[in-house]
């Protein structure tokens, strides 16, 4: 049995969040670049210009690159043949991520569903984290981490299709969704889409695709497929940088499937801005 | 054509007026910012015919919940929010004094019909773009609703703070005008 000790695995997820915080992703910022390269309309190829200055300006100045900063939300796959010397595991990421977003002036944005209030002074600062956990062979852990913004989280949205619906209804729904969304969730956009499993399997799947870097291909041909048909019809819409027009509505879609019930096609689409920040280390 | 002007708060109904949407503005001078809480109470006591904590006439409002500043700075990064959740709450602000508004994503038929009638602009500024216009504000302070905490109104100033015109007095959108533009049917 290997043992990591408790501290090690709270500093790390700490300097997860604060480097996620300042620093765009290589993956991110290349696909903005790209992007507005190919945007037609001046408007919206201004406002990724500005992104990626803003993009400039954080990571040399370490100013946050948003002021939204985020749940914290991770998937953590625990090997079976590791433990945690000192604490809990769950303890330790909550406590690397109210460090890192205490030490990095980052915003704590976690609430109480009714009353609103913040639960920094209470429950701790932007906790609870959000963390999925996998058990995996092996001896090691590992962590991926996204910072989600509160704009294209309220954009999001599953449902459970008859399996009739097929590919062409899950086309037709995710254009659905962007569609509906506009400039809300901050386009260019990535999409992520959850398919199979059950209602919850899809929905986590379809955050999980968010994690995946932008400009890497799916595995599953069938998939990538459909990823570039969606990809397509999303940028027909029309709807640009932060909806202003244009053609670069989403920079890429990643899809997740699973096997799922005979009766059922759970579709799941979970819209991340195009701040993506996301960060993978294994311990 | 999109024309672009550089413009000083408080402003007027001849700067809002020849606005068209599509238009750059480069705005220098006082913004007071408000989220959905702090709109609340500013429109309760508006109901209530009681004083705001500040002068609402020719005033641009900024919808954001800045992050904490690091030491040694006026604020931290402070890009716009989602702005429809204010839809509620802005006709009565426009109609109160208020010539602007600063955020993101679309507004309902009243915002636009009260844009209109009052003489009033919905800005966009550029969502997720915080640590650039963080840096463009001057200074920040609170001048009400400490507890609110990133919620608290707070007065800015700012210089040549970029923000696009959306919403303008003539009744023009420029998410439909965009989006018609780029659409593929």
């Amino acid at each position: 049995m290997r043992e990591i000790a408790f501290d090690t695995v709270v500093k790390t997820v700490r300097d997860m969040i604060i480097y996620s915080g300042t620093d765009l992703p290589q993956d991110t910022y290349d696909a903005l670049a790209q992007a507005m390269e190919k945007e037609k309309s001046p408007v919206s190829k201004e406002v990724i210009r500005q992104l990626l200055e803003n993009a400039d300006i954080a990571k040399d100045e370490k100013r946050p690159l948003c002021q939204d900063t985020g749940l914290a939300v991770f998937f953590v796959r625990v090997g079976e043949e590791v433990r945690i010397d000192g604490g809990l595991l769950r303890d330790a990421i909550n406590k690397g991520t109210e460090e890192g977003y205490q030490d990095a002036y980052l915003r704590a944005s976690t609430c109480e569903p009714f009353s609103r209030a913040n639960l920094k002074d209470t429950v701790g600062y932007n906790l609870p984290a959000i963390i999925h956990f996998d058990l995996v062979a092996g001896d090691k852990i590992d962590i991926e981490y996204a910072a989600k913004g509160g704009g294209s989280e309220n954009v999001s949205r599953a449902k459970v299709f008859p399996p009739a619906a097929g590919k062409a209804g899950i086309v037709q729904y995710a254009k659905e969704v962007i569609s509906d969304a506009g400039g809300n969730p901050c386009p260019p956009i990535t999409v992520g889409i959850g398919i199979g499993g059950t209602f919850e399997k899809a929905v986590i799947s379809s955050k999980h695709a968010l994690f995946r870097d932008i400009g890497s291909r799916n595995a599953d041909p069938e998939m990538d497929e459909l990823e570039q048909e969606i990809l397509l019809e999303i940028n027909k819409l029309g709807i640009g940088a932060m909806g202003m027009g244009g053609t670069e509505t989403a920079l890429a879609v990643h899809i997740e499937s699973n096997p799922c019930h005979i009766a059922s096609l759970p579709v799941s689409v979970n819209v991340q801005c195009h701040s993506s920040r996301h960060t993978h280390i294994t311990i | 054509m999109a024309k672009t002007y550089n413009l000083t708060t408080p402003l007027s109904s001849e700067d809002t007026r020849q606005l068209e949407s599509g238009d750059t503005v480069y705005l220098s001078g006082v913004l007071f910012t408000a989220r959905d809480a702090a709109h609340k109470k500013l429109v309760d006591l508006i109901e209530a015919g009681e004083p705001l904590p500040f002068d609402l006439e020719g005033s641009v409002i900024y919808f954001v919940g800045p992050t904490p500043p690091k030491p040694g700075d006026p604020i931290g990064s402070a890009g716009p929010t989602t702005s429809y959740r204010m839809d509620s709450y802005s006709p009565t602000m426009l109609k109160n004094g208020s010539k602007g508004m600063i955020g993101k994503g679309k507004r309902n038929q009243e915002v636009k019909d009260a844009c209109a009638q009052y003489d009033s602009i919905y800005f966009g500024a550029t969502g997720g773009a915080g640590a650039l216009l963080g840096k463009l504000i001057k200074s920040a302070e609170i001048v009400a609703y400490p507890e609110l905490g990133p919620e608290a109104v707070r007065r800015l100033e700012v210089e040549n703070f970029p923000v696009t015109v959306i919403n303008d007095t003539k009744g023009n959108d420029l998410y439909q005008m965009g989006r018609e533009q780029y659409e593929v049917k």
